[in-house]
């Protein structure tokens, strides 16, 4: 098990350094001098003294070659240094750590959320016995991955925020202007959840031990909520890596929506103005929540269901 | 969208004692003969109209007190008056610092703030300052000439984080402190720019504790002013707060009154997604915003908001030739396209009513503007016989060719392109292909410093025609990367011209020839349109056409 374990930590260190390395190259090779945008933003967007930009190369290292500054970069990266926001002269770390709260918010509460609602629907596709209204459940989950974030987002606001003056339109406090980013960021995760697990409820449905539940007298909700959920919910929690993955992406589009501070919005403002560090900060961030989550599901898988935990050294040995 | 549809008035201040208030009610008509022939520096200020708005006169008494919720943006993560350049990041920084002097917006004038008098020496290398003698910084240090002079010293300091200040300061000499209330700018060559150059925020005082801090730091709102607001919070990527600074008593000239600000708080929200801002605003949730997308504008004419525009001073969206490339450099073919474009054309079609065409290389509301109106007029004809003369002939899809040479050119931009569309189409006509290249900022950077490009694109917003020397001159900037001519000693000399009456001749002369070489080809003039609820009072622009948040007040006030 240790073994597995520490094989599994390097690995989620591998896919760090890539995703780090990466972003550092497409960053470099984008046909444009970081120093002229911090140049730019002193309001020299047209017409940028040349002197000046001699000045900011060497003052945030640019003038020296890729190499040294991918070795030095790296290095300083091990120790959560990003090097300096092109943007705001600060630590680029102390700038994304700055909206990581809102974020994690948001994206906890769009997580139970759609979790919920992803359930709900899944147990309604199966559920009623007359067959016309599971038909028409079931068209909801892909509806509901159709669906445009962006789209959604700007719906809810017309509606509750700008017709009803229900919840606020922008901003993020309190817990009225959570509502509808949450309910947004929620859909697509809610109709995703619903697709795989209604599907793996009505395999689950068709299974022998369904049968033997249903001999023994159980009843339809019994049989339904209690024998096939359990056993159907694991590949939707095989999910929840790829989900929270697609939550972080979503937040992306609902924090310029919703004018919220965050991880996303940061994310676009970031690439936009070529803020090297602060991108190369998100991207780790991400990463890390990324591997941690999928690290995670995996050492729960046992307990979920005790089948895997005899597997589990096996696959280690 | 035509440009007449709503007679636009005026709206004027509560309290001008100085200038005669212009008449509340403007023919549209009226408004665009008056802005053809709008007021110069050094004149009485009779207030020729530059800017507009869509509702009456504003003749309410001041309430003090509220809040006003703002939108902007980008948080563009600097709200430091020093460093920044972004508007919406002005919209903030302006705000927390008084400058030594103050502009008219309606003149041009340069007027009394934080300094009460001041003269320069002949060439214009030396400006001396008298200070008032009771103003203070927020931390309650007094302005007096030591600080002064560390201002300038920590901008020169700052330098490329800076770029604007340093730009104004460009052959700064030093400070000397005369006395406690006299200090001495020199500089090493003439620079007649630098009068109004301290006018602006990035010339604006900060405590001097504030020159101790790290450059970082004052970004996220750690620095003391000398303006009507301090920095009360700042939030990363979605809220600045400002409050009113209580002790403040030294308002400029140029603005209505002169004690503290009216508000007590102003909220600026960042607001990225356009509709939101329209919805935001439309709602109530907010009170004002400078953003607000053109074809969501006639929502907001009248029906409880009211707006307000100016056009922005300096040089106007232009195409600017990179003379080192054939094309480019080649001037019948520049002459061509500046007279093949139809600028009336383009602005009644495509902008808001409040977009002029361009009239010159500068706009109209820039200081010691000269019309240039009729070497701008739109004559198809005469750019076909240049390009007759010049052997460039029809070829078989219609574009011109020249010893097997297409008159095929590219314009770099990143700007919305939809103006240049529209000159694409206009120039097909005369014979003329103009590829347009739309680029990402980041990518336009690479492009221009490559000096692999025809023609770029761009506008620059300056209150000082000094603009034109800084990019045109052969011996500064040289945007046309181009070989020295005539017009550089003209440019050259109008930085050591003080008095306006000759400076103006001096300029207009230059961008004659600007205008006569095609070095600049002018398209249209930007403004900035403020839209706000009708609860909202006073918001408008000082000269620079950057928000002034000083003289406005909300009905209700505190109670609000």
């Amino acid at each position: 098990m240790t073994r597995y374990l520490l094989r599994r930590v390097g690995q989620g260190v591998f896919v760090l350094w890539a995703a780090w390395t990466i972003s550092f190259f497409i960053l470099y090779l984008l046909p444009s001098d970081p120093a002229a945008l911090i140049a730019a933003r002193g309001g020299e967007a047209d017409t940028v003294d040349p002197a000046l930009l001699e000045q900011l190369r060497a003052q945030y290292g640019l003038d020296r070659p890729v190499r040294v500054q991918y070795v030095t970069a790296l290095l300083a990266a091990l120790r959560l240094d990003f090097g300096q926001s092109y943007a705001s002269g600060g630590p680029a770390m102390d700038v994304v750590a700055g909206v990581l709260p809102s974020t994690i918010q948001l994206a906890a509460v769009a997580l139970v959320l759609g979790v919920a609602l992803g359930a709900l629907l899944a147990v309604a596709t199966v559920l009623p016995r007359a067959a016309w209204l599971r038909q028409l459940v079931s068209t909801l989950p892909p509806v509901g991955v159709a669906l445009p974030t962006f789209w959604v987002g700007l719906i809810l606001l017309q509606v509750f925020s700008f017709r009803l003056g229900l919840f606020p339109a922008m901003g993020d406090d309190g817990v009225a202007s959570l509502v509808l980013p949450a309910v947004t960021l929620a859909v697509p995760v809610a109709a995703g959840l619903a697709q795989v697990l209604s599907r793996s409820l009505r395999e689950a449905l068709g299974e022998p031990y369904v049968e033997t539940a249903r001999a023994k007298g159980a009843s339809r909700l019994r049989v339904q909520l209690g024998h096939a959920l359990r056993n159907a919910a694991l590949p939707a929690f095989t999910m929840l890596g790829l989900t929270v993955g697609g939550l972080l992406g979503g937040t992306v589009v609902t924090e310029t929506v919703f004018s919220r501070a965050g991880l996303g919005r940061l994310a676009v403002t970031a690439v936009n103005s070529q803020d090297i560090p602060v991108v190369q900060a998100i991207v780790v961030v991400s990463a890390l929540v990324f591997v941690t989550v999928t690290l995670v599901v995996d050492l729960v898988y046992p307990l979920i269901d005790p089948r895997i935990a005899v597997r589990a050294p096996a696959l280690a040995a | 969208m035509t440009r007449t549809t709503q007679p636009p008035a005026r709206r004027t201040r509560p309290t001008t004692a100085r200038h005669a208030v212009v008449p509340a009610m403007l023919s549209a008509g009226l408004l665009l003969a008056a802005c053809a022939s709008p007021g110069t520096a050094g004149s009485d200020g009779s207030g020729d109209a530059i800017d507009g708005a869509s509702d009456g006169a504003d003749e309410a008494t001041p309430v003090e007190g509220g809040n006003l919720t703002f939108a902007i943006t980008v948080d563009s993560h600097c709200i430091d008056p020093q460093q920044v350049g972004n508007n919406d990041a002005i919209a903030v920084a302006r705000q927390t610092v008084a400058s030594l002097t103050a502009q008219d917006p309606e003149t041009g004038e340069i007027v009394p703030w934080l300094a009460t008098s001041w003269e320069s020496n002949e060439d214009a290398s030396s400006f001396t300052f008298t200070l008032r003698d009771d103003a203070t910084y927020a931390d309650g240090t007094p302005i007096d000439a030591e600080s002064v002079k560390t201002n300038f010293d920590a901008i020169v300091a700052l330098g490329a984080k800076a770029s604007l200040g340093s730009q104004y300061l460009a052959g700064y000499e030093g400070t000397t402190v005369v006395d406690e209330h006299t200090v001495t700018v020199d500089f090493a060559a003439p620079s007649a720019q630098f009068l109004q150059a301290t006018s602006t925020f990035s010339l604006g005082l900060l405590s001097p504790a504030t020159a101790q801090l790290t450059p970082e730091d004052r970004c996220t709102g750690d620095f003391v002013g000398s303006g009507p607001f301090a920095v009360s919070s700042y939030t990363q990527d979605s809220e600045i707060v400002l409050e009113k600074v209580p002790d403040y008593a030294w308002g400029s000239e140029a603005n209505g009154h002169t004690g503290a600000a009216y508000l007590d708080t102003i909220t600026y929200t960042v607001v990225p997604e356009s509709s939101v801002r329209t919805g935001s605003l439309a709602s109530g949730q907010i009170d004002a915003t400078a953003a607000i997308a053109t074809v969501d504008l006639p929502q907001f004419a009248g029906d409880g908001f009211w707006s307000t525009y100016r056009a922005n001073p300096g040089v106007v969206f232009s195409l600017f030739p990179n003379e080192s490339s054939p094309l480019g450099g080649d001037k019948a073919v520049r002459q061509a396209i500046l007279k093949g474009i139809d600028r009336e054309q383009v602005a009644t079609t495509l902008l808001t009513e409040e977009d002029q065409p361009a009239t010159s290389v500068l706009s109209h509301s820039t200081p010691l503007y000269t019309d240039l109106g009729d070497a701008l007029a739109y004559d198809p004809e005469g750019a076909k016989k240049i390009l007759d003369d010049a052997g460039w002939v029809e070829g078989a899809d219609g574009v011109r060719e020249k010893d097997g040479q297409r008159l095929s050119t590219t314009v770099t931009f990143w700007q919305v392109p939809e103006p240049l569309e529209l000159v694409q189409q206009q120039l097909a006509q005369i014979g003329v292909e103009l590829n347009l290249q739309h680029v990402t900022v980041a990518e336009s950077q690479a492009i221009k410093e490559s000096g692999d490009f025809d023609f770029d694109y761009y506008n620059l917003t300056r209150s000082d025609p000094d603009v034109l020397r800084l990019i045109f001159s052969a011996n500064a900037r040289n945007v046309n990367k181009r070989e020295p001519a005539e017009v550089d000693s003209l440019l050259d000399s109008s930085a050591t011209i003080t008095d306006p009456t000759q400076r103006q001749d001096v300029l207009a002369q230059a961008a004659e020839l600007l205008v006569e070489d095609a070095h600049a080809i002018p398209v249209y003039e930007l403004s900035t349109t403020i839209v706000a609820a009708d609860h909202v009072h006073g918001l408008g622009f000082e000269a620079s056409s950057r928000l002034d948040f000083y003289d406005a007040w909300v009905e209700g006030g505190a109670g609000s």
